[in-house]
């Protein structure tokens, strides 16, 4: 034995296993969850998609995050002529950035002095994800989803939004085939701003409109 | 395509009925009175999935509700509403 306490292995534990372990997904046991693996089977089985095609929609949505969202807005602060384009007809301007949502209709609603939005799916779940990458948790909760609808003010409150009476409220509840995403303003303060830098002021929770004020820190 | 049958600006009502199928119209809109706030493109019915396309394509609208009369006790400002996506065959004049 080395003069060395035993606990000591004279290496550095430097591999990441903390870093990099996922859980296995939990074996299916309800019925429901068997039933969609089984209609994933049977639809690739009947040729509707191949699994190329799956695995691609996976990257795609995998690849997606706010950050599309944040340079969709700062590029309609800084390019009226776009703005414009983007609030009257999303898929179209949207596309000239790259982007692809549909047969969805991409809607952008913008917040001003005098209007403040705010998007749910009380149905179910519907979100820009393809763009926008996951929802986040809350969103596809009973409780948002119930009471935004219902008390939105409220609802704003409690994420730290102060909407005073002369601010109108508009909800808008993404029942069908439109996806949504809330221009957010302009901070005061940032007229010298590159659109790289106006970027990163946006938010995802902005964007879902549970965020009025952006912080230029 | 076929023409919509709304303008925007008209005033519309939501039907009330409880389709044995899956639709997209929740509880709490039907039956409400609104107004036509854009008129969107042409999708499939979501209670004619289960057959196939959705079709025919039906019209979609965004339809402004006012919050004060949709809910009992609205805390809120007079002009808060909520826009919902309604397809046609769910509207009638109103």
């Amino acid at each position: 034995m080395s003069d060395h306490p035993q606990n000591d292995h004279g290496h550095h534990h430097d591999h990441d296993h903390d870093k990099t372990f996922q859980p296995d997904h939990a074996e299916p046991t309800s019925e429901a969850a068997h039933i969609g693996l089984a209609l994933r089977e049977l639809l690739l089985e009947a040729g509707h998609y191949t699994l190329a095609e799956e695995r691609a929609v996976m990257t795609r949505m995998q690849g997606a995050s706010p950050e599309n969202g944040a340079l969709i807005a700062a590029r309609a602060w800084t390019d009226p002529a776009f703005k414009d384009r983007l609030l009257s007809a999303g898929n179209a301007a949207i596309g000239e950035l790259g982007f692809d949502l549909a047969p969805t209709e991409f809607t952008v609603l913008e917040n001003t002095d005098t209007v403040h939005n705010v998007v749910v799916c009380t149905l179910c779940s519907c979100y820009p994800r393809a763009l926008l990458g996951m929802s986040p948790a809350w969103y596809k909760s009973k409780a948002y989803r119930s009471r935004v609808v219902r008390e939105p003010r409220q609802v704003l409150h409690e994420f730290g939004v102060e909407l005073s009476g002369d601010v109108a409220v508009r909800v808008h509840d993404s029942t069908a085939e439109l996806r949504y995403m809330v221009l957010p303003q302009r901070p005061a303060g940032t007229e010298d701003w590159s659109l790289d830098q106006l970027k990163t002021l946006i938010t995802r929770d902005s964007l879902i409109g549970t965020q009025r004020d952006l912080s230029i820190g | 395509m076929t023409s919509p049958r709304f303008f925007v600006g008209q005033a519309v009502r939501i039907a009330k009925r409880q389709p044995s199928v899956h639709h997209r119209v929740p509880a709490y809109a039907k039956g409400a009175r609104g107004v036509v706030e854009r008129v969107c493109g042409e999708h499939g019915q979501p209670e004619r999935f289960i057959r196939g396309d959705g079709a025919p394509a039906t019209r979609l609208y965004r339809v402004r509700l006012d919050q004060r009369e949709l809910w009992d006790n609205y805390q809120g400002s007079t002009d808060d509403c909520l826009d919902i996506e309604i397809f046609e065959h769910w509207l009638e004049p109103a």
